[in-house]
């Protein structure tokens, strides 16, 4: 079944990244290459969701800096988070005043966002899209599970939400810069898993599942690529994906990455590792991003995932919903 | 793959709680509570004019006291990671339920935030509480009516 | 005196021991466990088997939320005693009155003076 795949024929680049991170995120081994990082959870505001919306909004105003542009000059902003209705991004797109769409793809909307500014680059209707993801450590603690002071031991599947912002800037095919190319629209997965402490065991079939249809459908092989990253399976569901590709008969060993177990090294403090949408959009646009840029890496493919739960549905005793966008990025 | 196979591959490769660890930091922890609790009853039956029994009342309100302080400076969290049931079981970990949500909360105002939230953990511990309490003091007194047991 | 420091420990640990069986065997989450917990306090004291629990382990047995359940019905059952059916329900905070009045009281405070801070 070939369907929900997407070729860019005209080779839309990512002209500039912006990254942002909060305090605890300076131990990760990428924020040497992180543009801001924060000395306040909250950005020196008030409330979680006003520090979540100035990382942001900073993220987007440092990505057109690099592009030398201001929020006029762009004519689409694509962005999602995971506080309810996504506040924080719809806060950003009021002061920025950029055409907006509001994305939600839990924590695979970095590259949900890169595909519909790909698409509209494609189209010919942008000329430069702000595509990215966010989340706050805080916000996301208290709306998914319980008060960030609260008491819970965390077994060690669980997941350390981010506190991060990625945005890229989507132009036209430039030179010297990473081109979508391909992408795959996943299929939303549910193997049964209710488990919100272990959510990189509800994500790992999705990724598998965008992974073998990324490359059947474009007809690629995973020795094509420098690395292919998923975006926060973690330690868990990193082990468990890993495992369903090599029952398909693919080799894992030399290329495969996940952002989620990178992001915090290998710090037990975080359990399984990181995850929330701020955390593949981080990795993707610095590490992918440079490397790219460098020209270690000419051909890479971002994985990302997102359990599409919420309080409610997990309360209802409703199983975890996981998707995966696949997103190709080389350099000529 | 379906799911009864995924479930089986996932119970393989997730790492299991480590469940004899956990119940020795649970004992240590829970234990040591408990004998702070101890003390606390001692100073107040020693200092003040209370007895054995009675000295559990302002030893609980203490205590309730030192877990909201331990909460507030951002401890309690660790206690709990280390000790699990052992920081969640004794009245401390209720304390913290309570303060945990009602700092949380500050941010939607005191009425609304506070006052709307600060029992939406420990709530139901009051409300299963009071309900089994409730039955069991009926039944008991019923039973005590009909002469099958006494006070 | 030192004996009951003992008891205290042991028995206090041995009931988060329970709690801990019912997060990691039972998968309960915290607040079914601690439900569980204050429901077999309320049942043991209907037996009577709390009181001399209390008497045995001290604070091991009254600071366990345990002792919040059989609190709440040794305060029913005392009033049941005194006034018939109607002290079932005037009898029920009782003894627990200072426990829910000190986090009630607390936890406002602690809201007034606090901010969260979300560190490891």
């Amino acid at each position: 079944m070939k369907k929900g795949l997407l070729t860019f024929a005209s080779r839309p680049s990512i002209a500039a990244t912006g990254v942002t991170a909060g305090p605890l995120e300076q131990q990760s081994p990428f924020a040497p290459l992180f543009d801001k990082v924060y000395d306040d959870e909250r950005s020196g505001l008030l409330t979680n969701e006003k520090g979540h919306a100035k990382l942001v909004e900073d993220a987007c105003m440092i990505a057109l800096s690099k592009v030398d542009s201001k929020p006029g000059d762009v004519d689409f902003l694509l962005l999602g988070d995971l506080v309810n209705q996504m506040t924080p991004s719809n806060f950003t797109a009021a002061n920025l005043e950029i055409p907006y769409l509001g994305l939600f793809a839990a924590c695979a909307t970095s590259v949900s966002s890169l595909i519909m500014a790909a698409l509209l680059t494609e189209a010919g209707m942008s000329q430069c899209t702000l595509a990215g993801a966010s989340s706050q450590h805080n916000s996301i603690e208290r709306q998914f599970r319980y008060p960030v002071e609260y008491g819970s031991q965390k077994p060690d599947t669980a997941q350390w939400t981010v506190t991060a912002a990625g945005v890229a800037a989507v132009t036209p095919n430039k030179a010297g810069n990473p081109a979508i190319t391909k992408a795959t629209i996943g299929r939303v997965v549910d193997l049964g898993m209710t488990e919100p402490l272990n959510m990189g065991a509800a994500m790992a079939p999705a990724a598998a599942d965008t992974l073998q249809r990324h490359l059947d459908g474009h007809g690629t092989k995973i020795t094509d690529y420098d690395v292919i990253m998923t975006g926060d399976l973690a330690k868990t569901g990193f082990e468990l994906y890993k495992t369903l590709v090599e029952k398909a008969g693919m080799d894992t060993t030399t290329n495969f990455r996940d952002a989620g177990v990178e992001f915090y090294g290998n710090d037990s403090n975080f359990q399984a590792g990181a995850s929330g949408a701020g955390c593949s959009s981080t990795v993707y646009f610095t590490d992918i991003y440079s490397k790219m840029m460098e020209g270690e890496y000419k051909r890479v493919l971002l994985i990302a995932t997102g359990a599409l739960l919420s309080p409610l549905s997990y309360q209802q005793k409703e199983t975890i919903p996981c998707i995966a966008h696949a997103i190709e990025l080389t350099m000529k | 793959m379906d799911e009864k196979k995924y479930a089986t591959l996932e119970k393989k490769i997730s790492p299991k709680p480590q469940i004899a660890r956990n119940m020795f930091t649970a004992f240590v922890t829970g234990g040591t509570i408990c004998l702070i609790g101890q003390g606390i009853s001692l100073f107040y039956t020693t200092f003040f004019d209370f007895t054995e029994r009675t000295s559990s009342n302002p030893t609980v309100a203490t205590m309730i006291f030192i877990a909201m302080l331990l909460t507030g400076f951002g401890q309690y969290k660790k206690i709990a990671q280390f000790g699990g049931a052992g920081a969640a079981v004794p009245i401390t970990g209720f304390s913290n339920a309570v303060v945990s949500a009602a700092i949380e909360h500050k941010s939607e105002g005191y009425v609304l935030g506070v006052g709307g939230n600060m029992f939406k953990l420990a709530g139901s511990v009051i409300l299963f509480g009071v309900f089994s309490a409730f039955l069991v003091a009926l039944v008991k007194t019923i039973l005590v009516k009909f002469g099958v047991v006494s006070w | 005196m030192v004996s009951m420091f003992v008891t205290a420990f042991i028995v206090g640990g041995l009931i988060c021991v329970i709690g801990q069986l019912l997060f990691d065997v039972a998968k309960l989450t915290p607040a079914h466990t601690l439900c569980t917990l204050v429901v077999a306090g309320s049942i043991l004291d209907g037996l009577g088997l709390y009181e001399p629990l209390i008497d045995f382990a001290g604070a091991g047995a009254t600071v366990p939320i345990t002792s919040f359940g059989n609190s709440l019905t040794h305060g029913a059952m005392a009033e049941a005693e005194k006034h018939g059916f109607i002290g079932v329900l005037t009898g029920m905070f009782e003894v627990t009155s200072s426990g829910i009045s000190a986090a009630i009281l607390f936890g406002f405070i602690a809201a007034i003076i606090f901010k969260s801070k979300g560190k490891v």
